[in-house]
């Protein structure tokens, strides 16, 4: 597993998705190592059932929609780069140096997770959350067994 | 007011009483100065006076024979004081919110000495370090460590082990050198402490007092996080400070000359050897406790004395074999919680529960006035201004340098860092209570000169954190801001979007193929699982626990697997994107509840269904087996439900209130009960007259929830939002169409007012998430999404079964689900 994951990832793909995401030499080549393992067509990206062979996703109600977050607009297939930009949302926040400028933030910055974590919400992709996306979002979710529901009405 | 006038005047009432008592033992108290073993008189006086008495001259009617129950009179008479002292502090609700608890009671010690003092002229009762720590201590810590968080203590272990060890050593040589330094540049006037005294005494002023911290922090509800790294490491500490005392004890015993690094090795070995030593002893009692509940079913009664007795010897043992014998009690607590709580009848428990903190509470209560009786007394009275002051001073400052300096070096390591304002609670919040003084009384006054003034100074600084940071302690906290444990509900948009948050982060964590921290945490989980539970817990509780579990998650998992091969097989996008293929899911596990009830008509639905390929292999037809399987599938079928309601946990963290008066029973269990039985009881009332009209499925469903919408014009029912769920549209519109029908309610309550009562073992647990339901696909697709299902279990699918019959062959099949009902309800009670 390990000669695979080398011999497939170059040395400069690695410095670019760290230079781009941020995870460490280690964790890219772990996490290149799982891409690899789940990919099971074995083309170098991964698919929807690729993800939702993972069983532990198949039951969390928000599971498809992260697996659509892994996926951009339009497309089936996640590549590498894809799938580690996706993942470096995640990495803990570094508040070093605060940019204006939300472009050039890094990946894991507070504006960035939210931005993920708003996607989550806006299923249709127009940058707004409508009742009904809420909704859905309330039902998949099911707060509370109490009357929650009841008093969006 | 009247209550609280009858208080004061039983105070004084006893308080009077004893003067009374005092002059009768006036003579005896002179012999007794140097004894230092009892709490009331010595056996000297008892003897003396019994003597006298058998010198009479005729036959006594009634005579007082005070020395025959003076020792246990004594006793409870100063419980009793101490509790009317409580009571009387309590009385007012005012003065408790400003001034903690601790702090008045002290006073009161105060109060009480003064007036021994006065009509004695010598303290003749004090806190004696034995009758501290062998009676007073244990049941505190017990019930400390009974009550731990478990999680939240392990999760944080590393930075309480650092602030323990590390930060009670530096606290004790620093104050140690600090102090010694002083006296040799001459600030202390003339004193005759040596280096070695100094460490001494900075090692038993080092330690952090887990009895004033819970006092102190009850009452100022800081966050989770902080309470348990200032309350860990008070209780842990206790294995750095029996180590040093007694360190550094042998070495002023042996003498400066004599310290050569051998020594000095075998005191850092002895560290080791007490406090490891310490927890394995709590460990071995805490598993005997598991092991012995698991048998106690005939003895109920007595089932919670186990639990007070082992704790109590597991304190004593670690004591004799001269390890830290509060390390050894805490983890018995902490070892034996989970088991108690499964092994135990439910009585049991809350009688645990209830003794544990009778008894704390009341132990802290009698330290507490103890400590300010204690102060009044001239012997000890030895005042050194500089001593005292610059004491007090670099126990301040050293407590500050010390916890800032260790958390900046955890921040490092940390995924949240501790921030300042919790830095400063923290430093602020250690206090120094009953232990430090308990050692200092402990002190030999041969080798050690100045113990008086040691003992003094550990007092002045005991009240002084107590009383002084107490009080001030509350305005801090809400000065400085810090995060507060969360007192109230939290909105409901919070509670949506933790839960989203909870499970996009173990999504992701499923994605990304590890779990991060929680690694050794589910190697743990694993083995306790299997082994541990496996000898320690009661078959009975074991196989709640576990086997209802693992049913679900083979099951989820199972279906999980389908679902996925399900879509690759009819091609990739659709799936996800187009709800309608969640109808064959749907159906699928429809036939899987048709095999075990009636092979026949499942293949009749087979037939039915028209989007759905080949019904499921496992389908199998022939009777035989499927009664055979019957059994353990129904039961595996009405876990599977249950379960699917409720226990898909997002391994959230379960929010924690630890407290010494009160405890929390786990509230959502109750709303979910009474949810439930609301609901039940409005579906009996419309399944009553929807049972009249039989209609196909599609119809039925409308009908009823029609009906409900009309029966409940209060919009009770969660019917409407059912109907209003323009979201997902999917799973609705196919659920209308659906020849199952299975979101047909009204065939639910027939059954389930068998079931209204019974609750999951697991959720009577305290232990168990305040959230508890994330419906997985499947549940959303199969069950109605309302509230109510809350207890769905196999019966409803052989209702809908039923309502299969009725849309294929249009028969009211009452009678055959009336006896699959029994069929089933005689699985579900037993």
């Amino acid at each position: 597993m390990g000669s695979r994951a080398s011999r497939l990832l170059r040395e400069e793909e690695i410095e670019e998705i760290k230079k781009e995401t941020g995870f460490s030499h280690s964790q890219i080549t772990r996490l290149y190592s799982r891409f690899t393992s789940l990919d099971k067509g074995e083309n170098g990206t991964l698919s929807r059932e690729d993800f939702q062979r993972i069983p532990e996703l198949a039951i969390n109600p928000l599971g498809d929609r992260i697996i659509n977050a892994f996926f951009p607009e339009g497309e089936d297939q996640v590549n590498f780069r894809g799938f580690m930009r996706t993942l470096a949302h995640f990495r803990p926040i570094e508040d070093n140096e605060k940019n204006k400028n939300p472009a050039t933030e890094p990946l894991n910055s507070r504006t960035n997770k939210l931005l993920f974590a708003f996607r989550l919400y806006d299923l249709d992709r127009d940058d707004k959350i409508s009742r009904d996306e809420l909704l859905q979002v309330l039902e998949k979710v099911d707060v509370e067994q109490k009357m929650s529901i009841r008093f969006l009405h | 007011m009247l209550r609280c006038g009858y208080a004061l005047f039983w105070l004084l009432g006893s308080v009077l009483l004893i003067c009374v008592v005092s002059p009768v033992k006036g003579e005896a108290v002179v012999t007794r100065e140097g004894s230092h073993l009892k709490l009331s008189e010595s056996s000297h006086s008892n003897e003396s006076q019994h003597g006298h008495s058998s010198n009479i001259t005729g036959i006594p009617i009634i005579s007082f024979k005070w020395h025959h129950v003076e020792t246990p009179y004594l006793v409870a008479f100063w419980v009793l004081v101490s509790f009317l002292g409580k009571l009387v502090i309590e009385a007012n609700h005012h003065v408790t919110s400003v001034i903690p608890e601790s702090a008045l009671l002290i006073c009161f010690g105060f109060i009480l000495g003064g007036m021994i003092w006065a009509a004695d002229k010598v303290q003749t009762f004090r806190l004696t370090p034995t009758v501290f720590f062998f009676y007073l201590l244990p049941q505190v810590i017990l019930d400390a460590g009974y009550h731990m968080p478990n999680k939240l203590f392990f999760t944080n272990l590393g930075g309480i082990l650092v602030h323990a060890v590390i930060g009670t050593c530096w606290n004790a040589a620093s104050l140690g050198l600090s102090l010694w330094g002083c006296q040799m540049g001459g600030a202390m006037g003339d004193l005759d402490i040596g280096l070695l005294q100094y460490l001494l005494f900075g090692s038993l002023m080092a330690a952090v007092d887990p009895v004033a911290v819970i006092a102190v922090f009850e009452q100022v509800h800081v966050n989770d996080v902080l309470f348990i790294m200032v309350f860990g490491e008070s209780l842990l500490n206790d294995g750095v400070t029996v180590v040093l005392f007694n360190v550094f004890d042998a070495f002023v015993s042996l003498g400066g000359p004599k310290i050569d690094a051998a020594e000095i090795i075998k005191g850092i070995v002895s560290f080791f050897v007490v406090a490891f030593g310490g927890s394995l002893v709590g460990l071995v009692f805490g598993l005997l406790i598991s092991l012995l509940t698991r048998c106690t079913k005939n003895i109920q009664i007595i089932e919670p004395g186990f639990i007070f007795v082992l704790g109590y010897l597991s304190y004593l043992t670690a004591e004799m074999l001269s390890l830290s014998a509060i390390l050894s009690i805490v983890f018995c607590g902490m070892c034996c919680q989970k088991y108690i709580n499964a092994n135990m009848d439910e009585n049991s428990v809350q009688t645990v529960r209830y003794a544990m903190k009778a008894f704390a509470n009341g132990s802290e209560t009698i330290i507490f006035v103890f400590l300010g009786i204690s102060a009044i007394d001239k012997v000890i009275w030895v005042w050194n201004t500089g001593f005292i002051l610059l004491t007090l001073l670099f126990v301040l400052v050293y407590r500050f340098i010390g916890v800032f300096f260790l958390t900046w070096i955890l921040n490092r390591y940390r995924l949240v860092p501790l921030e300042f304002v919790d830095q400063v609670i923290m430093s602020y919040g250690g206090l120094r209570g009953a232990v430090a003084y308990g050692l200092a009384v402990m002190l030999d006054e041969n080798k050690i000169k100045e113990k008086n003034l040691m003992v003094c100074t550990t007092l002045i600084v005991v009240y002084f954190t107590v009383i002084l940071q107490g009080i001030t302690m509350k305005p801090l906290v809400m000065w400085l801001k810090v995060k507060r444990a969360a007192v109230t509900e939290v909105s409901l948009l919070e509670k949506l979007t933790n839960k989203m948050f909870n499970h996009t982060l173990v999504a992701i964590e499923d994605i990304s193929g590890q779990i991060g921290h929680n690694y050794m945490r589910s190697k743990w989980k694993y083995f306790e699982e299997n082994w541990m539970s496996w000898i320690l817990m009661k078959p009975s509780a074991r196989k709640k626990q576990d086997q209802v579990f693992d049913v679900f998650h083979q099951l989820n998992l199972k279906d999980a697997m389908e679902y996925v091969t399900e879509g690759e097989r009819r091609g990739s996008l659709e799936f996800v994107r187009n709800e309608n293929s969640i109808i064959d899911f749907k159906k699928k596990s429809e036939s899987e509840s048709f095999d075990i009830n009636n092979a026949n008509m499942s293949n009749d639905h087979g037939a039915m269904s028209t989007t759905s390929r080949d019904p499921i292999p496992s389908v199998s037809l022939e009777m035989h087996e499927q009664i055979m399987k019957a059994v353990r599938e129904a039961e595996a079928i009405n876990a599977h439900h249950l379960l699917d309601q409720h226990l898909y946990k997002s391994r959230k963290q379960h929010r924690h209130r630890f407290s010494r008066s009160h405890f929390d029973i786990n509230r959502d269990e109750k709303e979910v009960q009474e949810i439930f039985q609301r609901t039940m009881r409005n579906r009996l009332k419309s399944f009553t007259s929807a049972k009249m009209g039989v209609k196909p499925p599609k119809t039925i469903v409308k009908h009823t929830q029609k009906e409900q919408q009309q029966k409940m014009p209060n919009g009770k029912s969660m019917d409407k939002a059912k109907t209003s769920y323009s979201g997902d549209e999917g799973p609705n519109s196919v659920s209308f169409v659906h020849p199952a029908g299975i979101e047909n309610p009204a065939f639910m309550p027939d059954l389930d007012p068998m079931d209204l009562l019974q609750i999951p073992p697991w959720l009577g647990e305290s232990e168990l998430d305040s959230s508890m339901v994330a419906l997985s696909h499947r549940a959303q697709v199969d069950l109605p999404r309302t509230p109510s299902n809350l207890r769905r279990l196999a019966p409803l699918r052989i209702s809908t079964r039923s309502t299969d019959s009725f849309t294929l062959e249009n028969i009211p099949d009452t009678q055959q689900m009336d006896t699959q009902e029994e069929f089933l309800q005689s699985k579900l009670t037993t």
